[in-house]
């Protein structure tokens, strides 16, 4: 039986587990950094010796290490690609904007467990000679941010931040950044123009890039708060045992936040790809199942970005038979593993690790209008296809859901959304028409039906 | 009355402002500070948070219009936020939303934050605050609220009379 894996929650939920420096350091805590601090320069071959920073970041590149903020690019290739030549500061900005809907992990480290991530911040400035670090932290997490300055402020009376941290010569400062209720400044540019004190409207790639061009025009990492806290977990334990968690190319474990009509929601880490979609939601050690008398509708698999399944959705994927050889095999969308490669090969993706489950309770129409205005309502306004089509699907969706649809709306939606993807500054374009896009593609039955009702009551309603 | 910030709030923010290579970065923590002090950020706590961030007002004004968190008038003495999206909708967030509304004595269907007229409380349908496990969610002031029942709304809303 499929079960969780808590590497990074290992001690959050424990009984008298605190949040204080005192019991973190009592369970180990802060030992990857002072490890980290010590390690000489490394023989490599075909590269001579390398500096202890170097290192790390080949270690974080070995582990397989893939971004938990959403779109699960390999984090040391990430960091290789900073610029360490413009002599310019270096600068490290933890993402604990958290708010792509249905995902609720990050707070859980930042309110159980904040030392973890501030060593992970440690060590990722250390191994990319940043000696200034911002964590941006959602607005709405007033307690969050008071409980990440008290560990701070902790770190510091320790001598793990500051000058000179533990005699090794390295400098760092961490300070607490709060956002104000805009879901964009998640997105890694806007975020970066937030923290410059301005709207956060994000920035074109090319040629801004935050590696090359980020807070203020100097190169920049932006990491999520899951993704720190593994790194301290690869230092701790080297690559090759994150590495041996999870499955190949989805290696270590996740926090998977599971919401909706599940018996038992909540926050699940497991090693990633070794549970399955189904699992997650009907076995007894996670979900639990739908409530009685209910059936499986549609499954959002990674936040309301992505794209939504259908239940009973089934998946030509490419596999192995037993002797290795490539085989094409059918495969249920329940017995999806929930890792990064199988979901996007099924043509959604596991975003930031959120599922979201409806059953046949689910007035579908109702449910995109929902996340159609939540797009609607937090497009920064940039790019005209996305304000204008955000908007226009979103009060299309509103009319349907009040009785005023047509029956060429399906057709309407679909046409917008097809003209936002793509064409837009930041992937909030994506965002808001994947969903689109996928419920009406999927469920157009339900939609034309609304439409044509809405007519024949109208048409019924003249002629009385 | 002229717009004065307390001496101490005013050593707080100098601090906060030496957290940035450049000042202007500290726009949103002062601007956060100010409502918390005052509730709400008038046009004095804007001109005066450009005067203290070497900015033009305009410049601070753009951001109070665009981040949501922040409003330009008084709220009530509790202010309470239920999450609208999906998975607190799919949880009752709707029933929640309208069952505190009701309460309270003001619209459920006008948009923004809305004040009772006795000025205990004002309340705002918000998008996803992180908490979708336990939904519907709540928040009065700074304070989660979780799985919350129109029972124990009620409740919550009495402890804030
Ligand atoms: C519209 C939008 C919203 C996002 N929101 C978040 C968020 O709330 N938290 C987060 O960590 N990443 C978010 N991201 C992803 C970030 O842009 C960025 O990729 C991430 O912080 C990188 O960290 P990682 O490599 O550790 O995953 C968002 C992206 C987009 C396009
Ligand atoms: S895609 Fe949307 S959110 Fe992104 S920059 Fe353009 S308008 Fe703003
Ligand atoms: S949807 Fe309500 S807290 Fe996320």
């Amino acid at each position: 039986m499929p079960e969780e894996y808590r590497l990074i929650l290992k001690h959050a939920d424990a009984p008298k587990y605190s949040n204080d420096i005192e019991c973190y350091m009592k369970h180990g805590g802060y030992k990857a950094l002072t490890k980290a601090l010590k390690l000489k320069g490394k023989r490599v071959e075909g590269k001579g010796v390398i500096p202890p920073q170097e290192w790390i970041r080949e270690e974080v590149k070995a582990s397989g290490l893939r971004g938990r903020g959403g779109a699960g690019f390999s984090c040391g290739l990430k960091w290789s690609f900073v610029d360490r030549r413009s002599g310019k500061p270096i600068y490290l900005i933890c993402n604990a904007d958290e708010s792509e809907p249905g995902t609720f992990k990050d707070r859980q480290i930042i309110y159980k467990d904040p030392h973890q991530l501030i060593e992970g911040m440690i060590i990722s400035a250390y191994a990319n000679d940043v000696n200034l670090a911002y964590i941006y932290i959602r607005g709405e997490f007033v307690e969050g941010a008071k409980i990440l300055n008290k560990a701070l402020d902790e770190a510091r009376k320790k001598k793990f931040l500051g000058k000179d941290i533990l005699g090794s010569g390295f400098n760092l400062e961490i300070h607490v950044h709060r956002g104000a209720g805009a879901y964009i400044c998640g997105e890694e540019t806007g975020l970066i123009e937030s923290l410059e004190g301005k709207r956060a409207y994000p920035r074109i790639k090319p040629p801004y890039f935050p590696a090359i061009l980020g807070l203020y025009m100097c190169p920049t990492i932006v990491n999520n708060v899951e993704t720190l806290c593994a790194v301290k977990h690869i230092v701790a334990d080297g690559s090759e045992a994150f590495a041996k968690l999870g499955t190949p190319n989805n290696t270590g474990t996740r926090i998977v936040s599971l919401s909706g009509h599940v018996k038992n929601p909540g926050y699940y880490e497991i090693e990633v790809g070794k549970a399955t979609i189904g699992e997650l939601i009907f076995n007894e050690n996670f979900g639990g199942g739908l409530r009685e008398g209910r059936e499986l509708k549609a499954i959002i698999p990674g936040g309301s970005s992505a794209k939504v399944f259908k239940a009973g959705e089934t998946f030509k994927m490419k596999g192995k038979d037993k002797k290795g050889n490539p085989i094409d095999k059918e495969v249920d969308l329940l017995d999806l593993p929930y890792d990064f490669d199988s979901l996007m090969a099924a043509g959604s993706m596991s975003g930031s690790g959120a599922i979201i489950v409806m059953d046949d309770s689910t007035d579908i129409v109702d449910a995109l209008s929902n996340v159609s205005e939540f797009y609607a309502h937090e497009s920064c306004g940039q790019c005209t296809p996305c304000r204008e089509g955000s908007l226009w699907m979103s009060k299309a969706l509103h009319r349907m859901t009040h009785g005023e649809g047509r029956k060429e709306d399906a057709d309407y939606l679909l046409n917008i959304a097809q003209n936002i993807q793509g064409r837009t500054i930041c992937a909030f374009g994506e965002a808001c028409s994947w969903p689109v896009l996928s419920f009406v593609k999927k469920f157009k039955p339900e939609f034309e039906a609304r439409g044509a009702e809405d007519e024949q009551r109208k048409a019924e309603e003249v002629s009385d | 009355m002229s717009f004065e910030v307390p001496k101490k709030l005013e050593t707080e923010i100098n601090r906060t402002i030496k957290h940035y290579p450049e000042k202007r970065s500290a726009s949103l923590m002062l601007l956060h500070a100010l409502q918390d002090h005052f509730g709400y950020v008038s046009k004095d706590a804007m001109e005066w948070i450009a005067q203290k961030l070497d900015l033009q007002p305009i410049n601070v004004y753009e951001l109070v219009t665009f981040y949501p968190m922040f409003r330009q008038e008084p709220a009530g003495k509790h202010v309470i936020k239920v999450c609208r999206t999906l998975s607190c909708a799919l949880g009752g967030a709707k029933e929640l939303h309208g069952h505190v509304c009701k309460k309270i004595g003001v619209d459920p269907k006008a948009h923004g934050l809305q004040t009772a007229k006795n000025g205990q409380f004002s309340v705002e349908f918000v998008e996803c605050l992180a908490s979708c496990g336990t939904a519907p969610v709540m928040m009065c002031d700074d304070d989660f609220y979780e799985g919350v029942s129109l029972e124990k709304a009620d409740e919550i809303l009495e402890a804030n009379k």
